[in-house]
């Protein structure tokens, strides 16, 4: 490890070039290759990624939930100057629901079935203060089922799970995540299993509880609307890696890697011409098991040249521009040409016509090679 | 799309009620999920018309409803002029060639024991065509060449594919008939985003080329808006809305298709923060829906008459029929930042 950038930077969690890998019958799976984040306290960072990117293994070795004999886990994770990665697991329980909330996509299978709600706060709270009697804990439950905006919580605090709707539920975990106050709330697609006008309140929720308590929020979610709306800074992963990151403004305004423009470009927008074409991303992930030699999306990227399915990108700041860093092997003004033809509706294929670049592969572009 | 030719698909006072039962030898039936209650559609040939709605609002089960997989409680549908309902034994096989089905879950609606080139010639087996060994292949070859996968893993399980390819298997078995309608029950959501839209691109060529009738349900509103000519807007078994694409995009008439609109979350910080109309409390249950206007509990506009009468689906602007006795209005629409 290369000498670690002291607490210095201030930030409340700084991750340092992690690494987890897991052993499995069919080979070593990369999950996580090399990622290092800040957040600052009461920041908000947005992960963006598809399913097996490693946004999800990064946050959960956070909390230490990816231990395991088959694992192992490289780099330092720090919260507020502690190092995680090597904290016994006592230690790590007085983090996880305590200092380090944290809520998961399925509400339902994260709360016990069998005990009331209230009783599975009331367990949250006093596991991490040993001076908070039954009745204190039990006033406290209300308080925060009510914080989170769930009615009636004295009559709901003695419901049982099965009695709540599904944003009922993903309000309970809230209330649950933030029971002990915590500094960072680490959200797990805390929306993808919720219908839109649900989503639009529990998002409305995240940010009132950001500005009250002052709380730093890690969203992960393959949503961009979402994401937009929610973070202040946005990583973008791919393949276990972070392919781009910098803040809301520049990832949706002047974004450089080409992984990224696929995103943008792949979904339909509300706020797009309607017979808008969307350019799909050809192919898929990588393996996890398998992954491509040089750079991970270069066998999916319609810019490619021979050599970059040879040469590794490292993640570079983009000239000019603070805070904003990608994983590419093109040239700054070559990604900025490209973006600003992609940005005005153009496909890849036009993009590289109008500015005049031409790939060593282009007999052989990544889509065709992919078929 | 004109209305002089007649519909495709003629749905009319369609209701479908799943009873509750207690007790364990005799069954008592004590009350009923009233999943669709009351719908009415016409499905026009050539066109996609957009299901949306949330969690229980009777999408699905009006997509099964379609395909005859369910029996109506009420209601008749036609299809090309015929009732679905009075159609038994060899005319319900004949009929059910003429329209398929492509399931949401590729990963469950695949036999894993399986290869992909009998799964995609089963609907060939099933209707006693293509016989002929070197027919049958040939035939399927070419079905998966259409939508993009490789012939030559014609032997291979559902297993060896990734998600979006077997969402391809799933559209070539549905092709393969070549039906008149097909009915796409959320075909993108269990994709990654990033290959969400090459299925949506490969649905619109199809259609396209073979002049494919779609019914496509979905949550999201935003692919809806880029599938759909026509769009049904449904809420606790009852279409609140009925509208073209743009006219419902551009001036949705009934305040809930206003809320999901502006609930959209917009990918561009720019958006970010508009003026959004929160819609307080949870979709009441089906099994005991409010009175009148079912959306009166949840309105942002509620008047008393929402409470007594329930408003039918009529006109309330070009192109657009809703379901309200107070219709948004066009500064209500702008205020809420919906985008057009």
């Amino acid at each position: 490890m290369t000498g670690t950038p002291a607490d210095g930077d201030g930030a409340l969690l700084a991750i340092d070039d992690l690494w987890v890998r897991f052993d499995t019958a069919d080979g070593e799976v990369q999950a996580v290759r090399g990622v290092s984040l800040r957040v600052p306290a009461g920041g908000a960072l947005g992960i963006v990624g598809e399913s097996g990117s490693g946004k999800s293994v990064s946050m959960l070795s956070v909390l230490g939930l990816t231990r395991g004999r088959r694992t192992r886990i490289e780099g330092s994770i720090r919260f507020e100057g502690r190092e995680l990665t090597t904290a016994s697991e006592d230690d790590l329980r007085q983090v996880r629901g305590g200092e380090v909330g944290m809520i998961f996509q399925d509400p339902l299978s994260s709360l016990h079935p069998f005990y009331r709600v209230g009783r599975q706060l009331v367990e949250a709270l006093r596991t991490h203060r040993d001076d908070m009697g039954k009745a204190a804990a039990r006033e406290r439950a209300v308080e925060l089922l009510a914080l989170v905006g769930i009615p009636e919580p004295r009559r709901r605090v003695d419901a049982y799970p099965h009695e709540y709707s599904g944003g009922m539920r993903q309000r309970a975990m809230i209330a649950m995540a933030l029971a002990n106050e915590p500094q960072l709330l680490i959200a797990d697609e805390p929306t993808t299993a919720l219908d839109v006008t649900v989503q639009a309140q529990i998002l409305a929720l995240i940010a009132r509880l950001r500005e009250e308590l002052g709380m730093a929020v890690v969203l992960i979610t393959h949503d961009l609307g979402v994401v937009a709306e929610v973070a202040d800074d946005i990583a973008v992963m791919y393949a276990g890696e972070v392919v781009e990151r910098g803040s809301k403004d520049v990832i949706f305004g002047a974004p450089q890697h080409p992984y990224t423009w696929g995103l943008l470009r792949s979904i339909p927008r509300l706020d797009r011409p309607r017979d808008e074409e969307l350019v799909p991303i050809a192919g898929r992930p990588p393996s996890p098991i398998a992954l491509p030699k040089g750079c991970g999306f270069s066998p999916r990227c319609p810019y490619v040249r021979r050599a970059h399915r040879e040469t590794h990108p490292a993640l570079e700041p983009v000239p000019d521009r603070a805070g904003h860093e990608v994983r590419c092997l093109l040239a700054p003004e070559v990604r900025s040409a490209l973006w600003r033809e992609l940005a005005s509706g153009a496909g890849p294929e036009e993009a590289k016509a109008a500015t005049g670049y031409r790939s060593d592969l282009d007999d052989l572009t990544g889509a065709q090679a992919e078929r | 799309m004109t209305a002089a030719a007649p519909a495709l698909v003629e749905v009319r006072d369609l209701v479908k009620h799943f009873p509750i039962t207690r007790g364990v030898i005799r069954q008592r039936p004590v009350g009923a999920v009233r999943a669709v209650d009351g719908v009415s559609f016409d499905v026009h040939a050539g066109e996609t018309l957009g299901i949306v709605g949330e969690t229980g609002c009777g999408k699905t089960t009006t997509a099964r409803l379609l395909l005859r997989l369910l029996d109506p409680t009420a209601g008749t549908i036609r299809f090309q002029g015929e009732d679905i309902g009075e159609v038994e034994g060899r005319a319900l096989k004949a009929l059910r060639r003429e329209m398929q089905m492509i399931f949401q879950d590729p990963y469950s609606s695949l036999n894993p024991r399986k290869t992909v080139g009998t799964i995609i010639g089963e609907p060939f087996s099933i209707h006693g065509l293509e016989t002929g060994d070197g027919e049958r292949r040939r035939a399927v070859t070419e079905l998966m060449e259409r939508v993009g996968l490789n012939p030559e893993h014609y032997n291979r399980h559902p297993h060896e594919f990734s998600g979006g390819q077997r969402q391809r298997i799933g559209v070539a078995r549905a092709i393969a008939l070549k039906p008149k309608l097909i009915v796409a029950d959320e075909p993108v959501s269990a994709l990654d985003v990033s290959i969400q839209a090459q299925i949506l691109n490969l649905l619109r060529e199809l259609q396209r080329e073979l002049g494919l009738t779609l019914v496509f349900i979905a949550h999201d509103l935003s692919v809806v808006r880029h599938m759909c000519d026509r769009v049904a807007v449904m809420y606790l078994g009852k279409v609140v809305e009925l509208a073209d694409a743009d006219a419902l995009y551009g001036h949705p008439r009934h305040p809930y298709t206003g809320a999901l609109l502006s609930a959209v979350p917009v990918p561009d910080p720019r958006h970010a923060g508009p003026a959004r109309r929160l819609l307080s409390g949870d979709v009441p249950s089906p099994t005991n829906p409010p009175p009148a206007c079912r959306f009166h509990t949840r309105c942002p506009k509620v008047q008393n008459r929402c409470r007594e009468q329930e408003p039918p689906l009529e006109p309330k602007g070009p192109g657009s029929l809703a379901a309200c006795h107070f219709p948004l209005t066009a500064e209500e629409v702008e205020a809420e930042a919906v985008y057009s």
